[in-house]
């Protein structure tokens, strides 16, 4: 039999410092290299294509565009999934397997494990989703405005953008740890993740990002292709008309609208005006509330901002979790 | 020095307590058994023994006053879970790394030796190895950490005999060379008795009994005799469990250590570690602890009948 060699008691007590956190550095990578690599591989692809569309449209955009306008929508599902697959099963796995019982009774320290688990893990996660965000944006940048006429605010686009990729994948990660200590169980929390993921960004591209800085109202009928249109409305001698009065208008004039289309029949009084230039004719105004296109930098910000402190918000509570249970 | 003390502790888990009341000093240098029926708080005590849990109600301190899951508890508790967790995709060598890491004092020396010993793979995967390979890994890890605590939770849960056998002998090993202390949850009465030298009973969430086993057993005796006299017999005695069959009564009683009068057709002989605690299992009314005995007094049993 083997024996134990004990430390005298009085070297034990004087040792009354903690593991230092470097050891951590081994750990995380042992636990986490394969989904790191993971990560890497996904995010390499996305990298090349982007660049493959990115030379492209330099020099056909339309084409470039085209299909950048299908796949953006596939992008929006990244963050997400890096929220499932990277973040949830940080702590539900611990749960789930029974190894929190090992690891939260060494000497290293649960909520000190829990940081420095997680601080790794969501910088890596942060830094690669920049890169990426960021080479998207120069992808996308000779489809701004031109003969493709995006505009860099449009909702289907603006959070594949540098500053807001990162943070919503960074967000997408912090959920996902979030639900992973509160469901305890890694393919439940995975689900939680997503659908908690798209509801947040959905809400935030409907109700927030309008209102991040008050809109411009301008009555002047051509705003640039690059600004975000928010809403349009009418009006006559200073009072405003509602729709269906302009509806009745143009039907008068000889036009055919059908739910908010307008198709000119020909010989009609419209002639050879479209209905906006016709209804201007005829002393209608026509206002605009609209973001300009200068403003995208300051909203990237103003959204990767809030992005970033309630990620922090819900790692420090998921720290919290894990550390309300010890004494 | 007290390895584990606990005032008043209790743990709820939405309305139900899962331990209440407890008070319970065990003091340092045995092998303490815990024993009790399933759900009687067993894990809970020692989930909150060593910091996993935090409690509802009351305190417990550990290895002489330390807060448990404090630095220096967790520094000087070593803890294998019930069904031993380990992460099953690291290999044995890759384990033991990780518990160096996480840990001020691994001594790598003595886990390798250990695990030599018990011809464990180095680079098998801690999944592939057999339960009884896991739960001596896990105990390796446990001890490599140099503990003055060892924590076991139902550690012979689901080993077979000749597992349980080795599992123990490197407790008793550990606790001969290096004095750590041991607690440890378990089922397997008949096995205890080998190893324990100290006895807690819990039941639905209270301490029943605490002691050295030694003491238990000087001053509990079994006593056999003819079932009609029995009850009248009974009213003078402590009886802790009164076991009736056809021709004979044998009543389990407590004694002050004394050798007491055995009246005529009477024959009284000492008790074993395992009759004592089934006694008390089956009369979760009846106590024994030490100190002013702060339980009601057992009565002799209505229900046994």
């Amino acid at each position: 039999m083997t024996t134990l060699t004990m430390l005298p008691r009085s070297e034990r007590d004087a040792s009354r410092r903690q593991v230092p956190w470097r050891r951590m550095a081994w750990v995380n990578w042992r636990q986490h290299r394969l989904t790191v690599a993971g990560l890497v591989a996904v995010l390499g692809a996305v990298s090349l294509y982007l660049l493959f569309i990115g030379r492209q449209a330099r020099t056909f955009s339309g084409v470039a565009g085209h299909s950048l306008t299908l796949t953006a929508a596939l992008f929006q599902v990244i963050p997400a999934l890096i929220g499932a697959f990277v973040g949830a099963p940080v702590l539900a796995k611990e749960l789930e397997t029974g190894t929190f019982r090992y690891t939260w009774t060494q000497g290293f320290g649960r909520a000190r494990w829990t940081v420095a688990t997680l601080a790794p893990l969501a910088v890596t996660v942060t830094v690669l989703a920049g890169a990426v965000g960021f080479l998207f944006s120069w992808c996308y940048a000779p489809l701004i405005g031109g003969h493709y006429g995006s505009n860099p605010l449009d909702g289907n686009t603006f959070d594949l953008h540098g500053v807001t990729f990162a943070a919503w994948t960074l967000t997408a990660f912090s959920i996902g740890v979030l639900a992973g200590i509160l469901i305890r169980r890694v393919v439940p929390a995975m689900v939680a993740t997503m659908f908690a993921w798209s509801g947040l960004a959905v809400v935030t591209g409907v109700f927030l990002r309008p209102h991040y800085e008050a809109p411009l109202v301008t009555s002047t009928p051509n705003v640039p292709s690059t600004d975000w249109v928010m809403s349009a409305w009418w009006t006559r001698g200073g009072k405003p008309v509602s729709s269906s009065t302009i509806d009745q208008v143009l039907q008068r004039a000889g036009a055919t609208v059908n739910s908010g289309s307008v198709t000119q029949s020909p010989g009609s009084a419209l002639g050879n005006m479209s209905p906006t230039q016709y209804l201007l004719h005829h002393g209608f105004t026509q206002f605009l509330s609209y973001q300009p296109a200068s403003r995208f930098w300051p909203f990237q910000w103003i959204e990767g901002g809030w992005l970033f402190a309630l990620s922090l918000l819900l790692m420090g509570t998921a720290v919290w979790l894990v550390h309300r249970r010890a004494a | 020095m007290n390895v584990i003390e606990a005032t008043d502790l209790g743990k709820r888990y939405g309305s139900t307590w899962a331990l209440r009341e407890c008070s319970i000093a065990i003091p340092a240098g045995h092998v303490v058994a815990l024993v009790g029926p399933n759900g009687a708080g067993k894990t809970t005590l020692l989930n909150l023994a060593v910091g996993l849990t935090a409690p509802s109600a009351g305190t417990v301190t550990v290895l002489g006053g330390t807060p448990a899951g404090s630095p220096a508890a967790r520094e000087g508790i070593a803890f294998v879970a019930q069904d031993a967790p380990l992460h099953k995709n690291l290999s044995v060598a890759d384990m033991l790394h990780l518990t160096r890491n996480l840990n001020l004092h691994f001594d790598q020396g003595y886990a390798e030796a250990r695990l030599g010993e018990l011809a464990i793979p180095l680079d098998r995967k801690a999944g592939k190895l057999s339960g009884g390979q896991q739960a001596q890994l896990a105990l390796t890890l446990a001890l490599s950490r140099r503990p003055q605590l060892l924590v076991l939770d139902e550690p012979m849960a689901s080993l077979d005999p000749l597992a349980r056998h080795d599992f123990m002998a490197t407790v008793m090993a550990a606790m001969a060379d290096d004095g750590v202390s041991v607690v440890l949850s378990s089922h397997a009465l008949a096995e205890l008795e080998r190893v324990a030298d100290y006895l807690v009973i819990l039941s639905s969430g209270r301490v029943q009994v605490a002691g050295e086993v030694d003491d238990l057993l000087a001053c509990h005796c079994v006593l056999s005799g003819p079932g009609a006299e029995a009850n009248r017999f009974a009213e003078h005695l402590d009886v802790v469990h009164a076991l009736h069959s056809k021709a004979q009564t044998h009543l389990l009683i407590r004694t002050d250590g004394s050798t007491e009068p055995v009246p005529p057709g009477w024959k009284a002989r000492p008790t074993s570690l395992e009759e004592l605690a089934l006694a008390y299992l089956r009369e979760p009314g009846a106590a024994s602890l030490p100190g002013p005995k702060r339980a009601r007094h057992a009565e002799p049993t209505e229900s046994a009948r």
